[in-house]
């Protein structure tokens, strides 16, 4: 039997390994598919409290935020090329512009 | 009249705007265009002083409208005999200091003429505002168009200087805003006044606090409009941001932006704290005393015309706030048409000196000597624009500081016998430096090139000179402006609060003009 | 002191008349056009307008005196021309008054004024600034009516700053010597000095007027008010305004201008600083006696301190070399004679010696121009000797003048000095009439030196100065040859009832400042006369002995007593000490103010606030390191422990 709660620990877990993705991988394109993984994470959960609930605002909400994704993959994508050509890198260990 | 001080106000704006548009290539139309757009205000002003009435005492051409009504802030303008010079005072500036211009600005003339007209704009708002968050916001606008004329078409160290003055002001004025919201809110919270906050002058004259708060709301309005005088200690912001400004920049803040620190004292701190000034106005009477003394002796010994001068500000305004703390009507008005007076007079010096820099690119008195040969009607010029800084008799500096020593003596006698001090070296000052940039032989080759005035700069020059005579030889329109609101202002400063009829602290205009005219009896 | 002084202001018959504003009118106005249009004019007709338009002044200065001498004793021409400062109880109007004070005043200064202008047309014909000049010179004139004619303080206080403007821009009228251009600003600085105590004077009176319901600075109001005011108020007042009169009149301890200020053409120095602007101080005093004689101490001070001035500006005179120093010290110490005479209370007796004293001293210092002028600027009277033959007119009314000055018996100066000798003796002050009498030895003595050491004896200077050496045009000694008939017959308006006389000025002028009796017998009075005549002829006869054979009697005298030549020579160090313990002082600690205090404290202060905020930034900016991840890891930990706040909290 499949719980809410259940759903609840495998979005927590996504998170997470989304999280550590992001803070970890030095690889632009790699921490930029851990943000994807941090929003499906995130989604999930809405999903499952959404059906658990017999509320359709959570479908709403994900259908959004998909959609935002989708936009942002297509912005964020375009910020790296451009990463990319100017710096010959995607690490973002060497990507300082705004440091001290 | 209804809509005259709004349309004054903002028809700078509208110019700027309107100025906005035009290419930044065409400068001869953005001058004249800009030198245009700046006659329109001050032919409102004219229009408001035969608009305005002498006789009464209270505040005319009232407009009056609700802007935030849930917190009792409202649109609410009006003027009376003081800040109507300060208007005329401006609305003259403005026009010659736009005139002056091209002679001083070589970069990005556009975004210049803009700065001086939304300045003026500004400088208008914080004259006839009578609510007084709708003050605070043209005290602080004002900043705004100031910064950017010193740090951007300033000298080496402009950066530096706008900061310094941006941040100093800033410093005096938080306190205040917290002063202004205090007030506003402690009257909502008396049942008698209303129940409902308000902001306006008009009704914060009814306001009755406590001694205490009274005492601190006032120290933060002390400090936010010594700062602007400025007082000693607090002027050092003074000399590097003239040094710094350009010529017209310079003019304005001390023709007209020094102005309102003085004029804050006379219109928000004198009427709304009675009961604490007889604490603080022997202090701003001694500190002004000091800045008298002080301002002039560090003046001597400047080696930079332009500092110098800006020194003698430092003096002047001190005589200034001497008159203010008097606290009587001769004192006060005095204090008023020095106001007037020295920017006249100081507009001038900066003016004459802005020429001089133009054409040497130095302003050091050790570069010069000799000029009256060179440049005779400069020279002579230069002559009037000192005699009239030194307050010689027949001249504008002469009447305000008679009355302001006059005044004072009735009340600080010992503050006086040192302030008249100001007089022997404010002499000492002027007339060194005179004679160091005009006499003597001319002996850099550098200056045998120099120029006489142009018939710009004498258009420019002209009407200072003619207004300096006139107000040293026939003060009357000025004075008898000057009065009824002065007596005014002293008879509620002067007033002693009765806490427990708020009324008894709101004398009747008519009693205030009553008393002028009976002491005029006695006679 | 006080010899009961019949002060009767009476209450004067005023007329109200509406001409007395044309006389500064008119010099003002050949003032401006000069300053507007002189430069484009040829030589002559700048100089024409010039004496035009103070002849002007004067023709209707003579009418208005001959109407005040026609009229009843005491009769006053009054001109209310506007309100000038009128707000709450200040009300100062600009009008004029001419009664016998101002018009003897106002005649003088027209008078002698005209002869000055006419001079200067001679004496200036070679400066290409001579526009300029007449232009100030018009101005100062001008300035100087507005004194005089002046019904109060203020109004006064506008001639007063008027003339000393004046003052400044003719003194430093060669403004390319920097020397000269500092004389003229050292003038107006001490002044100013003056002035301020001038300004707290009248703020001291306005305010005691105030009090008795009557707040006003109309000389008239002020003396009969005097009566009614605190004494201490009065005497306050007394003393404020004198120190405003020791500055315009060059007295101890504000003297130190008028020598420096001989930089100027020699007939400003004549017209400012001998006949008109520095007796200033006098009028003053004389226009308040009613004032002054309800302040017996202020009266004593100003007594000792005119003697003091007499004989220690006498005691200067002495050795000074230059001409002009010479007359300037010799003015110092007469100026110091009239304030004596003031003191003692016999206001009529100084204005008397003013008036005898502007024509000898106007007389003497065009004499020492013209000299000047036909040696080619040549001042040092070591360098001069035997000019009699080449500039008799100039000889003979310089030799006038001098005999006036002297107090030699039936010229002016005898009369008028003998007037205050006597008056100071009366009142009881035998130690300062024994000083005056003193200071009047010596002026004779220096006086004939000049004499001798310019006109007699032999040549000392150049040769090829003395060739062109020459009398100097009409323009020049006409006004020499009238003022001497003055500095002659001057004193014949004041003779005393002890010599058959009628003391017809004194007796016209009583009106104004009071009557001032004689309490002394004939005899004494006599006695006294004699011994002042025989210390003026004790004084010239030593001097015309001593010099006769040139310079030489003054340089043994400074191999003998080298250190007391230089002091009298320095004028007792005075100057220097000002310069260099006050002037020199204060710019030293206004230096130390500015890089010390301005610099080195407030603005430390304000600039350490900056750093402090720098340095609090600064330790915070190593978070910032550029690298998304450690930005990204921070938030991270935020949002952990805010919700493991939030958790614990809910838990709790």
């Amino acid at each position: 039997m499949t719980t809410p709660a259940h759903f609840m620990v495998l979005s927590a877990m996504l998170f997470a390994i989304g999280a550590v993705g992001v803070i970890t991988r030095r690889n632009v394109i790699v921490m930029f598919m851990s943000v994807e993984i941090m929003l499906n994470a995130a989604n999930l959960a809405f999903i499952a409290v959404a059906n658990y609930l017999g509320n359709m605002n959570g479908h709403v909400v994900v259908l959004l935020v998909m959609t935002v994704a989708a936009a942002e993959a297509a912005i964020g994508l375009a910020v790296i090329l451009a990463m990319f050509r100017n710096r010959e890198t995607v690490r973002a260990d060497e990507i300082g512009l705004l440091r001290y | 009249m209804y809509g005259l001080l709004t349309t004054m106000i903002l028809s700078p704006a509208a110019a700027a705007i309107l100025l906005a548009v035009v290419p930044p290539g065409a400068t001869v139309l953005l001058r004249r265009l800009a030198l245009l757009a700046s006659l329109v205000p001050f032919g409102l002003s004219v229009a408001v002083w035969s608009a305005y009435d002498p006789a009464i005492a209270g505040f005319q051409l009232v407009e009056r409208t609700t802007w935030i009504s849930q917190l009792g802030i409202s649109y609410y303008l009006g003027l009376d005999g003081i800040s109507l010079l300060l208007v005329m005072l401006t609305t003259l500036l403005t026009p010659l200091v736009l005139l002056a211009a091209p002679d001083q600005i070589h970069t990005r003339l556009k975004a210049y003429l803009i700065s001086m007209l939304l300045l003026e704009t500004t400088m208008l708002g914080t004259l006839v505002a009578l609510d007084l968050i709708l003050f605070y916001v043209f005290w602080e606008l004002m900043l705004i168009p100031m910064f950017l004329i010193i740090g951007i078409w300033g000298g080496d160290r402009r950066v530096y200087a706008a900061i310094k003055f941006f941040l100093f002001t800033m410093v005096g004025s938080l306190p205040m805003l917290a002063g202004i919201i205090y007030m506003g809110l402690s009257y909502g919270a008396q049942p008698d006044l209303g129940g409902s906050p308000s902001f306006a002058l008009t009704d914060l004259y009814g306001l009755v606090l406590s001694n205490s708060a009274q005492f601190w709301v006032c120290l933060a309005m002390i400090l936010a409009f010594a700062i602007k005088v400025p007082m000693w200690p607090l002027h050092t912001w003074l000399p590097d941001a003239h040094v710094e400004a350009p010529t017209g920049g310079s003019v304005i803040l001390a023709g007209v932006l020094l102005k309102m620190g003085t004029y804050g004292f006379v219109r928000f701190v004198m009427p709304l704290f009675p009961d604490v000034l007889p604490v603080f106005m022997p202090w701003i009477g001694t500190l002004a005393v000091i800045g008298i003394i002080y301002g002039a002796l560090v003046a001597m010994v400047q080696p930079d015309m332009k500092k110098l001068v800006a020194y003698s500000s430092v003096s002047h305004l001190g005589f200034v706030m001497l008159g203010i703390a008097s606290m009587n009507v001769i004192g006060v008005s005095g204090a008023v048409y020095q106001m007037i007076g020295h920017g006249l007079s100081t507009g001038a010096l900066f003016l004459l000196v802005g020429m001089i820099y133009e054409r040497r690119h130095t302003r050091m008195i050790a570069d010069f000597g000799g000029l009256w040969r060179q440049v005779p009607m400069y020279a002579s010029c230069f002559l009037i624009v000192t005699l009239a800084s030194i307050g010689l008799p027949g001249l504008n500096g002469f009447i305000g500081e008679f009355m302001i020593i006059v005044g004072t003596f009735q009340t600080h006698p010992g503050l006086t016998a040192f302030a008249v001090s100001g007089v022997v070296l404010g002499a000492v000052y002027m007339l060194w430096m005179y004679q160091r940039v005009m006499f003597g032989p001319l002996e850099n080759p550098e200056n045998e090139k120099l120029t006489d005035m142009t018939p710009r700069e004498m258009c420019v020059i002209g009407p200072l000179l003619l207004l300096i005579v006139i107000m040293g030889v026939y003060p009357k329109p000025f004075l008898e402006r000057i009065e009824t609101s002065v007596a005014a202002t002293v008879e509620r400063a002067t007033a002693t609060a009765v806490v427990e009829r708020p009324s008894a602290r709101v004398p009747e205009l008519k009693v205030a003009h009553a008393e002028t005219v009976s002491t005029g009896d006695n006679r | 002191m006080a010899a009961p002084h019949a002060h009767e202001v009476a209450r004067a018959a005023v007329e109200t008349v509406d001409f007395l504003r044309w006389i500064p009118a008119a010099p003002l106005a050949g003032s401006l056009f000069l300053m507007l249009f002189g430069r484009r004019l040829p030589r002559p007709v700048v100089g024409a307008v010039a004496c035009a338009a103070v002849l002007g002044a004067f023709a209707l200065t003579v009418t208005a005196f001959l109407q005040v001498a026609g009229g009843a004793a005491g009769t006053v021409l009054h001109d209310h021309i506007y309100s000038w400062i009128h707000l709450a109880e200040l009300d100062v109007s600009a009008s004029f008054n001419l009664d016998a004070l101002s018009g003897t005043m106002c005649l003088v200064i027209t008078g002698v004024g005209f002869l000055i202008h006419v001079y200067s047309t001679g004496y200036m014909s070679h400066d290409p600034d001579h526009a300029r000049y007449f232009a100030y010179l018009n101005l100062f004139t001008s300035a100087m009516l507005v004194l005089i004619l002046a019904d109060s303080l203020p109004l006064m206080f506008v001639g007063w700053e008027g003339v000393g403007l004046c003052s400044y821009l003719l003194i430093g009228f060669w403004y390319t010597d920097p020397a000269k251009a500092s004389a003229g600003k050292k003038a107006f600085v001490v002044n100013r000095i003056g002035d301020a105590a001038f300004i707290l004077g009248m703020c001291v009176l306005f305010w005691a007027m105030a009090d008795l319901g009557r707040a006003s600075l109309v000389f008239s109001d002020l003396n009969t008010a005097a009566t009614k005011l605190d004494s201490g108020i009065v005497l306050t007042a007394a003393l404020l305004l004198f120190i405003g009169a020791t500055g315009k009149s060059a007295q101890i301890p504000l003297f130190v201008w008028l020598p420096d200020a001989m930089a100027g053409p020699t007939p400003v120095s004549a017209l400012i600083h001998a006949a008109t602007m520095v007796t200033a101080g006098v009028y003053l005093i004389a226009r308040l006696s009613g004032l002054y004689v309800e302040a017996p101490v202020a009266l004593n001070v100003i007594a000792v301190v005119g003697a003091l001035t007499a004989f220690f500006a006498a005691t200067v005179g002495l050795v000074q070399n230059d001409i002009k120093k010479v007359l300037a010290y010799s003015t110092v110490s007469q100026l110091g004679y009239m304030f004596l005479a003031c003191g003692v209370g016999a206001f009529g007796a100084g204005i008397f010696h003013v008036v005898t004293h502007a024509f000898f001293k106007a007389l003497l210092f065009l004499g020492a121009g013209s000299v000047i002028h036909g040696l080619h600027e040549e001042q040092d009277i070591r360098k001069m000797g035997a000019l009699r033959s080449k500039m008799p007119v100039t000889w003979a009314t310089f030799v006038v003048g001098t005999l006036a000055i002297a107090g030699v018996p039936g010229l002016s100066g005898f009369f008028s000095k003998d007037e205050i000798l006597a008056a100071t003796f009366d009142s009881g002050h035998h130690v300062l009439w024994a000083i005056g009498l003193l200071g009047a030895a010596m002026t004779a003595f220096y006086m004939t030196r000049l004499v001798v050491l310019t006109f007699y004896g032999e040549y000392r200077g150049a040769p090829e100065v003395l060739e062109k050496a020459h009398e100097s045009p009409a323009s020049m000694t006409l006004p020499l040859v009238v003022l001497a008939i003055l500095a002659a017959v001057g004193g014949y308006m004041g003779v005393p009832h002890v010599l058959g006389g009628h003391n017809q000025f004194g007796e016209f002028l009583a009106p104004v400042v009071g009557h001032h009796e004689l309490h002394l017998s004939h005899g004494t009075e006599l006695g006294l006369m004699a011994l002042s005549i025989g210390a003026a002829l004790g004084g010239i006869l030593f001097a015309w002995r001593r010099y006769s054979a040139g310079v030489t009697p003054d340089e043994r005298f400074e191999e003998s007593r080298p250190d007391l030549h230089a002091l009298l020579g320095n004028a007792y160090y005075v100057d220097s000490t000002y310069q260099h313990g006050i002037a020199d002082r204060v710019v030293d600690g206004s230096r130390a103010l500015w890089k010390g205090v301005d610099v080195g404290i407030i603005d430390a202060i304000a600039n350490g606030f900056a750093s402090a905020a720098r340095m609090f930034g600064d330790s915070w900016r190593r978070w910032s390191t550029g690298n998304v991840q450690h930005y990204a890891l921070t938030l991270l930990i935020g949002v952990v422990t805010m919700i493991a706040v939030v958790v614990a909290g809910g838990a709790r």
